[in-house]
């Protein structure tokens, strides 16, 4: 366990720092002064801008330079937005989390709508409902997110008017900012209004987040069926069967469990394919997360924010890839590893 | 056998979906409406550059600061255009027109923020600091932010004050240089805002003195309370406030850049207003039954303004040309869907200024290609036609306008080029005067015309940054200089004719369309009132 362990530590602090080395000659890549884009403030006094190029080392040779750099990423220091002129570090920890719990809710809701069709088109392998479901299946994962957003918000705002388009909540609500997690953050805080604010930021999370988890959704599906699909038709279960047990009893003593181990990792992973179309979303919903920060900062030409924002997503995504993977080795020893980790 | 299984796990899927469904419509708007906090949403349309109006010209800065934020010694009556009192409740001129002493009001509070408690109320060095701010150069804190002051330098309104007198706490005597008709007006305008004394000697003892243009404190109806950048200004009410005044407890700009999506929020009811409806959507607007929109003829000018420091757009014959090869009737139709009328010169036909009979550039390709050849300006020239990146009432696509004229200016021979950058890069690179035309346009700060003559192309306004021209003739400043010697209006109006005809000569700016303005907003919202002086004022603005 502990080579696991050791393996997988080794992979992520070696890929880290590969990331981090692309994100520090980004500022070089970038057109600009590099001290500018790698600090952010512009228009500097000469002191100013000397005391600066000492602090990055940016007389010394590109390695020495490199190596400030991540010690200022480790202090938290990570330079300031050109747009903004507040700290990145604060700016992306915000963003991010908002992109996390956007994820988050999508990948809830994906599961409680694409396991229970994904065992129910198993169950009827072959069978009417089970080609129905994977029609549907097909359809949805063939739709542009952005297009199903933008059909979302057509529908159920503007012609119906039941949700809101963007934002997680009505400005009116000032809710202090505590954990980033929006849902958390008002059960915290002490606003006088707190069931009708916590209804309102639900009644905005639901379309991004049902518009993100149509995807994910009917991969959820068809991982779940091809499971289900195996398990039905082992010996084991027929054995049961024989024992004279109902197809109820079966399914859930035998079925369910045996599908979902397997299966369960793989699930986790679409995580990673939910972050990528939230930051999609985001864009459309308004919604105040990376992605949306990013697309900004590229518009703007902000180039601290945008080396910054990448490294943060890319350095999540991987760190979180990573953890699941080692986790599944650990409890998984037999090695039966997804064969496909993102389908 | 497999029935019973299908329903087992058949009934997982419908419950979640019944319940998600039947709990979200539950709280549809009709229910929560009223369960909302007491506040309104005003969809703006970008990032304000600071909070204080002296500092920019910009409707976004002034829309966000002006009249929420501050007040003025004077203000304008926005139906019949009269200047009231504000801040000072009466003045008496001197009868040589040089002396204004003001009768400043008693009791009048200024915010109270978790960054500034005022021990003391509204008096005269609060009036004297914000003049002096922008008037001494040796002021401290003239420098501070920049140390420009855009609209009060392009009419010249730190030159004409000679001094400022203190004659006691609630009285001030400014004495002028000469004697000028349209000083009131300035007083009242958006930018002649009071700061707080106090608290500029509160930051300046702290040594963070920029603080006062990006916390800003005033006596408006409005405190400031917070602003993140792309997403949303708020204020709170301000409960002191010395007018009578709506109760709304919250006021928030939800900064909106798409015109589109500022209108879906209006339709859903995320926004309680919004800025700058595009033309093509007020027919949309007119069309909602819970929509409101709200329409009044503009002082305002949209124009193609010609880089005059630079070869061959030095040359007014080119200049007329140019103008010569646009049809501004086609751009009246496909630019402002009907809802501008052409312009003949810079002046709106709402002021008196305005001369129904003048002489306007009508289109005529061949006589400009001619034109432009007998000057030097060969087959295959290549210019750039710089176009503004956000809507104005003046100017509601300039991208589009741009990309018009570029077919128009190709059937002369001429290669355009169209620029455009974020609206802060933008009006910076334009200053520096490097662009060779440019499509931008004037909205009045005041009912006054020399509020058109005067920033648009006199000498002075080119330092100020509202001279897009870069056009500078001794004889029109004299004109226009001249013509506020005279309190008369038939003896002004004399030498505005003559400053227009020197205009449609000289052809600095092709003066293109005067845009309607207009208020789109929720049926709920009562108290909205376009101002046709300037800035949004959200006072009187309440939400049942």
């Amino acid at each position: 366990m502990l080579k696991i362990i050791l393996r997988h530590a080794s992979l992520l602090i070696l890929t880290l720092f590969v990331l981090s080395f692309f994100s520090f000659s980004l500022a070089y890549l970038f057109p600009g002064d590099p001290l500018v884009n790698l600090t952010g403030i512009r228009g500097s006094s000469e002191q100013e801008y000397a005391l600066l190029a000492e602090q990055y080392a940016m007389h010394s040779s590109f390695i020495v330079q490199y190596w400030q750099y991540v010690m200022h990423l480790f202090s938290g220091n990570w330079g300031l937005s050109f747009s903004s002129g507040l700290p990145l570090a604060e700016e992306i920890s915000r963003s991010l989390a908002a992109s996390v719990e956007l994820s988050a809710y999508a990948l809830i809701f994906s599961f409680l709508i694409g396991l229970p069709l994904g065992f129910l088109s198993g169950l009827r392998h072959h069978k009417f409902t089970d080609f129905t479901l994977l029609t549907a299946s097909v359809i949805g994962y063939s739709i542009p997110v952005f297009w199903a957003a933008l059909i979302a918000i057509l529908i159920f705002s503007i012609q119906l008017g039941w949700f809101p388009l963007s934002g997680r909540i009505s400005l009116l609500y000032d809710v202090p900012f505590e954990t980033g997690f929006i849902l958390i953050d008002i059960l915290l805080s002490d606003l006088p209004d707190k069931e009708f604010a916590f209804q309102d930021a639900l009644r905005h999370l639901v379309l991004p987040s049902v518009s993100i988890a149509i995807v994910t959704c009917t991969i959820v599906l068809r991982i779940t069926r091809r499971s289900i699909v195996e398990v039905m038709s082992s010996e084991y279960i027929q054995a049961a069967y024989a024992r004279g047990l109902s197809p109820r009893q079966v399914f859930l003593r035998h079925g369910v469990k045996n599908a979902l181990i397997p299966i369960l990792p793989l699930l986790v992973m679409q995580f990673t394919t939910l972050l990528t179309n939230a930051m999609i979303v985001e864009t459309i919903f308004s919604w105040p997360g990376i992605g949306n920060g990013l697309i900004q900062a590229i518009y703007q030409r902000d180039f601290p924010a945008i080396r910054a924002g990448m490294l943060a997503v890319s350095a999540l995504v991987l760190t979180f890839t990573i953890t699941i993977d080692m986790v599944i080795q650990i409890f998984d020893p037999a090695g039966r590893r997804p064969e496909n980790a993102t389908s | 056998m497999l029935v019973s299984q299908q329903h087992a796990s058949c009934f997982i899927p419908v419950t979640v979906i019944l319940t998600v469904m039947l709990t979200l419509m539950g709280c549809s708007p009709e229910n929560t409406h009223y369960q909302q906090p007491n506040g309104i949403i005003y969809c703006s349309e970008g990032n304000p550059a600071s909070f204080n109006p002296q500092l920019d010209t910009s409707g976004t800065t002034v829309d966000v600061s002006s009249h929420q934020i501050y007040d003025r010694l004077l203000d304008f009556d926005l139906i019949t255009g009269e200047i009231i009192p504000g801040l000072a409740s009466s003045w008496i001129t001197s009868t040589d027109g040089l002396t204004y002493t003001f009768q400043l009001r008693k009791n009048i509070v200024f915010h109270s923020t978790s960054y500034f408690a005022p021990t003391r109320t509204f008096d005269a060095d609060d009036v004297i600091f914000s003049f002096n701010r922008w008037r001494d150069k040796n002021h401290p804190y003239h420098e501070v932010s920049g140390g420009r002051y855009p609209y009060i330098n392009s009419v010249g309104l730190g030159d004409l004050i000679s001094d400022i007198k203190r004659i006691n706490r609630y009285r001030v005597e400014i004495t002028l240089v000469r004697p000028e008709s349209s000083f009131l007006a300035n007083l009242a305008t958006d930018f002649s805002i009071i700061l707080s004394a106090e608290y500029a000697d509160q930051l300046a003892k702290a040594d963070t003195p920029e603080l006062i243009d990006t916390h800003p404190i005033g006596t408006g109806p409005f405190k400031f309370n917070s602003f993140r950048q792309d997403r949303y200004v708020r204020f709170d009410a301000h409960p002191l406030y010395w007018r009578e005044r709506s109760t709304t407890e919250q006021l928030i700009f939800d900064i909106t850049p798409s015109s589109s999506l500022r209108l879906a929020k209006l339709m859903t009811g995320e926004c309680d207003s919004m800025a700058f409806p595009t033309h093509s959507q007020l027919d949309i607007i007119r069309k909602r039954k819970e929509l409101t929109l709200d329409e009044k003829p503009g002082l305002n000018v949209g124009f193609w303004a010609f880089n005059t420091a630079k070869a061959p757009f030095d040359n007014p014959e080119v200049r007329r040309a140019l103008a010569m090869a646009i049809d501004k009737n086609a751009l009246m139709e496909a630019i402002y869907f009907g809802s501008a009328i052409p312009a003949t010169s810079i002046i709106p036909p709402s002021s008196w200024a305005f001369q129904p009979d003048t002489r306007s550039s009508t289109y005529n390709p061949l006589g400009a290609a001619k034109l432009l050849r007998e000057n030097g300006v060969e087959e295959g020239f290549s210019m750039t036609i710089w176009a503004m990146p956000v809507e104005r009432a003046y100017n509601p696509n300039a991208m589009k306008m741009a990309e018009l004229m570029q077919r128009y200016l190709r059937d002369v021979g001429i290669d355009a080029n169209i620029v455009s950058y974020e609206w802060s890069t933008f009006r910076a690179r334009l200053n520096q005067g490097l662009h060779d035309s440019v499509l931008i346009g004037w909205s009045a700060d005041n009912g006054d015309p020399d509020n058109f003559f005067r920033p648009l192309l006199t000498c002075s306004a080119i330092d100020s940054g509202t001279n897009r021209a870069r056009w500078c003739s001794k004889e029109y400043d004299k004109l226009i200089d001249q013509a506020l010697t005279y309190t008369n209006q038939e003896d002004r109006a004399y030498f505005y004719s003559k400053a227009i005809e020197m205009i449609n000569d000289e052809m600095p700016l092709m003066p293109i369309a005067h845009a309607f303005r207009y208020q789109a907003y929720r049926d709920n919202l009562t108290g909205i009132e376009i101002n046709p002086y300037g800035g949004i004022q959200f006072r009187n603005v309440s939400k049942p």
